[in-house]
């Protein structure tokens, strides 16, 4: 599972070094920014409190094998 | 001695490159944090204080202290109970041009047998009619271990980060969150302080002790997926996953699911639900045929076969709703977990008139309180 993953991680970076290539060209949001206000709203946030995340997260790592991937991954909805 | 907390600190520190295009808000926030379960208390500060500048820039620092009283199952069975103190400070800036932000951070921590030092650095942007953030982060980590009692003992550990985050907004009411960490580590990779149990029947407990002996590196990949959907009324509901593999073969599942529902007058509630299981590492066992059975040996049960459920209550109340001089709102918050860990191959040692590897599987419940204020200025 672990090469598995990591062969989704490389593509993952494929893509998001080719969406970023794209980045300069003009794509049509589907989701107009004044059609933004329920996503802009703090409890859409991934992360509302991050001294509180944080202390959370620290308390399952001590306690877990797993770790990573835990924190808040983006969670920017383009709402400025 | 506790490593894991470093983790936290570089996944966080990664994760730091959120909101490309907007920097993270003026804000400030004092945390009180208890933690009760399986003979460990846990308690402490946090602060942590954000600010922007000339536009373009925002600093942030954290002070954050642990103080531990342990009489683990670990501690009672090998060991004696002990009480230490952890302190961490961290510092980060973030640099803000169009829709890219940059993100740098440092942070220190210090107990009487471990020193840690983590640097990072990240990237993100907005996308596609900023409908999607893309980050990229990295972090270095070197830590020196200790042991107490044992002044010729020093180790190093050194520890890198690399992630990958996209956000996608999806629909009015819908956000997508997809993440990608891959953490190696190489060095003292021990717990210094716990052992492994062996079969030796020249004891009355037909077992004896020796220390732990991990491998010197491993390699993880994480990977999740997370949505936030806006109900037809005002609440949230999230629901998240998780996969996890390394090369000390453990694999693990993470599924939580909550909601987060406002109410008039300023209150906001919320519950949650966590489901965690694991299997366990290639070199883990609860009792090893005999002493130096193999090159590998570990009985940390943070290793071992188990799965825990973690339920969540929390409320917040807004204490400043329309601004009071320089502060634009305030929250007063409070979070209560109650985490149920149920271990497959990791026995209780604490009952004894049994034959060695019959005794019953270890099982503890833990609570843990977060009382917090946070003001935006």
């Amino acid at each position: 599972m672990t090469m598995t993953l990591r062969k989704t991680l490389v593509r993952a970076c494929a893509a998001a070094a080719a969406a970023l290539t794209l980045a300069g060209c003009s794509i049509e949001p589907w989701v107009k920014p004044y059609e933004r206000d329920r996503l802009a709203d703090p409890i859409m946030s991934f992360d509302r409190d991050p001294v509180s995340s944080a202390y959370t997260g620290h308390v399952y790592e001590a306690r877990e094998g797993a770790r990573g991937a835990t924190g808040a991954a983006g969670g920017g909805c383009g709402c400025n | 001695m506790k490593r894991h907390f470093l983790i936290v600190l570089l996944s966080l520190a990664a994760a730091r490159v959120v909101h490309a295009g907007v920097l993270p808000e003026d804000r400030a926030d004092v945390l009180l944090h208890s933690y009760d379960g399986g003979g460990v208390t846990i308690q402490g500060p946090s602060l942590l204080v954000r600010k922007q500048f000339a536009q373009k820039f925002s600093v942030s620092a954290n002070h954050y202290v642990d103080r531990v009283s342990s009489a683990s199952i670990d501690v009672v069975t090998t060991a004696s109970p002990y009480e230490e103190e952890r302190t961490q400070h961290s510092v980060g800036l973030d640099y803000l041009h169009d829709r890219w932000m940059m993100n740098i951070g440092f942070t220190n921590s210090e107990e009487n047998d471990y020193s840690a030092d983590t640097f990072s650095f990240g990237i993100s942007q907005d996308i596609f009619g900023d409908l999607t953030t893309v980050s990229l982060g990295y972090s270095l980590g070197n830590d020196t271990v200790g042991r107490r009692g044992d002044t010729t003992f020093s180790e190093e550990t050194e520890r890198q980060h690399y992630r990958l985050g996209v956000s996608q907004i999806l629909t009015k009411n819908l956000m997508l969150g997809l993440s990608f960490e891959t953490i190696t580590d190489e060095g003292f990779l021990n717990n210094p302080y716990r052992q492994i149990r062996y079969l030796d029947t020249t004891t009355p407990q037909g077992y004896s002790y020796e220390r732990e002996v991990y491998p010197r590196t491993r390699s993880s990949d994480a990977g999740s997926i997370r949505m936030r959907y806006y109900m037809p009324y005002r609440a949230a509901l999230h629901a998240e996953y998780r996969q996890y593999g390394d090369t000390w073969d453990i694999s693990a599942d993470t599924f939580e699911i909550g909601y987060t529902h406002p109410i008039a007058l300023g209150w906001t509630f919320e519950g949650n639900f966590r489901s965690y299981s694991q299997t366990k590492a290639d070199f883990y066992s609860d009792l090893f045929p005999r002493s130096q059975y193999q090159n590998f040996m570990g009985r940390d049960k943070e290793l071992s076969t188990f799965a825990s459920q973690t339920i969540r209550l929390g409320a917040s109340y807004d204490i400043v709703r329309s601004g009071w001089k320089f502060v634009e709102r305030g929250t007063l918050n409070v979070y209560l977990d109650h985490m149920m860990f149920e271990y497959e191959d990791f026995r209780d040692l604490r009952v004894t008139g049994v034959a060695p590897g019959t005794e019953p599987f270890y099982s503890f419940d833990a609570n843990v309180l977060q009382f917090f204020v946070s003001f935006w200025f």
